[in-house]
């Protein structure tokens, strides 16, 4: 018994090892290959020797911020994203109280509608959109790329059954005190929920901080563009060199995955309740 | 109707809580919701002298006879079929693997799980790299030196047969780990109690999977399988960066060409057709994701 386990356990390190190595492999590159000079990192990329820059230089990371406004982009990326998840954690964990908790004429059927609008993904929506944006006027912004953001179906749809399971004792007791709904809102709601908050925070942020195709769209200049499209402009920018590609790359990417690890258990329980929805 | 306890600033507060978020959706989602479907019906071109007419089903007339348009909906069905079985597949023997109650366990979700907070964008341009023609790309000679020379290399993006197939490599290297943590929360949620009513049944261990662990796992396949297949048809960004939906459309997207018609050539009117047929597709994939769950309940 004890030896069947033991091979058990075997086979199960070595089929994760083998998948985790493949898995690696693609990042392994990208952080070898910022470190190396750049005519190297083509003609080693096909060679075991790829993978162990032999000779570990900076000059990559010190070109992209003489070519690029790298600073720039981290900066849009990181306001148009944090303005995103805070004004979006106020508004719809309102609207989600308001529809758990507050009774008003029409509410039944304001849920309904909500609930309903949750399956329309941004792309049904992308080019009226486009077109609505170009009328008000709003293009190349950080206008065009928050606002439009903020009020989402599934958030208030998590915020809603959030409260219906808190119980409703503490809210009473400070209403009976003459507390306000703003008051018992912020002062008794808000501390009680902060799983919530945190699941809608990270989804929120997991979808926006890599968008592509709507700052695409809708913006033209480096001065409001985001990380993303940075990396796809740099990357087709000549010279072609994969050295700085890739620095851009580690770059861009170490911020959030520094986040993603302090709140890796956060991360994992807030993908985890998506699964809820259905 | 409202219940005497109810105030008039109670009221006016439920509206104030509710109103900033509804507002935002309705007027930007509802509206360009709505909006999708009547320039449908339009001609509207950004920047034309020409007045904005009713053209009935004009423009889905137009689409639905338009090469590109029809490549389009095929490569999103093709990548829904690979990446669907593959994605899902490898999510559910990984959830399976890391489920297992040995140490590090976590050090393989971390590792797993952590593309999913990389941009598509960024993913997209290092698998170009991964995917460079010739003898020194990475894949190229991975792939040599396993078939031991046999292998011919070949430019993975420019040939019709492999780019979509090399873009479907790379959404499950990106995406896998979300539906690993989905599938490993539904794993960790079966009661442990059925697990040991099978054993006392006599069930081996491949008899608990197939007849504990697939059935308690089958709403969040679903919803898996679902998510997926959406994301499917969402296709862009690996497009927009690795192929440009070439060679001769192999790669294209019904996002990539509303998003062209749109925007590159203005025609509003066109990209908002594709993408009410876009939208179509999705809704028809929820409500029969709705109709299977729903049909389950029925049945127990």
């Amino acid at each position: 018994m004890r030896h069947r386990r033991f091979i058990i356990s075997l086979l199960v390190y070595s089929a994760l090892l083998g998948m985790a190595l493949g898995y690696l492999l693609p990042v392994w590159m990208m952080v070898a290959g910022s470190l190396k000079p750049d005519a190297q990192v083509l003609l080693q990329a096909g060679s075991l020797r790829g993978f162990l820059p032999s000779e570990i230089s900076l000059q990559n990371y010190h070109d992209v911020l003489a070519r690029v406004p790298f600073g720039r982009y981290l900066f849009n990326s990181a306001f148009i994203t944090l303005s995103i998840v805070l004004c979006g954690l106020l508004v719809n964990s309102l609207a989600g109280y308001a529809l758990a908790r507050l009774q008003w004429p029409g509410r039944d059927k304001v849920l309904l509608a909500v609930i309903a609008l949750m399956i329309i993904p941004l792309e049904a929506i992308a080019v009226p959109l486009f077109y609505e944006v170009t009328l008000l006027g709003w293009r190349n912004t950080y206008l065009v790329q928050i606002v439009p953001f903020i009020a989402n179906a599934f958030s208030i749809y998590l915020f809603y059954t959030f409260f219906l399971g808190l119980p409703k004792e503490l809210e009473e007791a400070a209403r009976i005190d003459g507390a306000g709904m703003w008051r018992i809102f912020f002062a008794i709601v808000v501390p009680n929920a902060k799983p919530v908050f945190a699941t809608v925070a990270i989804l929120t942020f997991l979808t926006q901080w890599g968008s592509f195709l709507w700052p695409l769209m809708v913006t033209h200049s480096e001065a409001v563009r985001p990380l993303p499209l940075g990396i796809a402009a740099f990357y087709t920018l000549p010279p072609l060199q994969w050295g700085d590609i890739f620095a851009f790359g580690v770059m861009m990417v170490l911020p959030v995955l520094l986040i993603f690890l302090v709140f890796q258990r956060w991360f994992v329980r807030g993908v985890a309740t998506t699964g809820v929805k259905g | 109707m409202l219940p005497p306890s109810l105030q008039k600033h109670d009221l006016f507060a439920a509206w104030t809580f509710a109103s900033p978020a509804l507002l935002g959706l309705l007027g930007f989602v509802l509206l360009p919701f709505v909006l999708a479907v009547i320039l449908s019906f339009s001609n509207l071109r950004l920047g034309s002298p020409l007045p904005t007419e009713f053209m009935g089903f004009t423009q889905y007339q137009r689409i639905l006879t338009d090469t590109a348009f029809l490549h389009a909906l095929k490569n999103n069905t093709v990548f829904a079929l690979l990446v669907v079985p593959l994605q899902t597949g490898l999510a559910m023997l990984l959830a399976l693997l890391i489920n297992q109650p040995l140490r590090g366990m976590v050090v393989f979700r971390t590792l797993f799980f952590m593309p999913v907070v990389f941009p598509l964008s960024l993913v997209a341009v290092v698998w170009v790299l991964l995917f460079a023609p010739g003898p020194q790309g990475s894949l190229n000679s991975v792939l040599e030196l396993i078939t031991l020379g046999a292998w011919q290399p070949r430019d993975f993006l420019h040939d019709t047969r492999w780019a979509l197939p090399a873009i479907t490599l790379t959404s499950i290297w990106q995406g896998v780990g979300f539906q690993m943590v989905i599938l490993l929360a539904a794993l960790q949620a079966i009661p442990l109690e059925l697990y040991e009513a099978a054993r006392v049944d006599g069930a081996n261990k491949r008899q608990q999977l197939w007849f504990v662990t697939l059935p308690q796992l089958r709403n969040a396949l679903i919803f898996v399988v679902l998510v997926t297949t959406i994301l499917a048809f969402r296709l862009f960004d690996q497009v927009q960066i690795m192929t440009q939906g070439g060679p001769q459309h192999a790669t294209t997207t019904v996002m990539y060409e509303a998003v062209n018609a749109a925007f590159a050539s203005q025609q509003v009117a066109k990209g908002a057709a594709m993408t009410v047929v876009f939208f179509t597709i999705v809704l028809s994939l929820t409500l029969l994701q709705r109709y299977v769950i729903k049909h389950e309940k029925v049945i127990e």
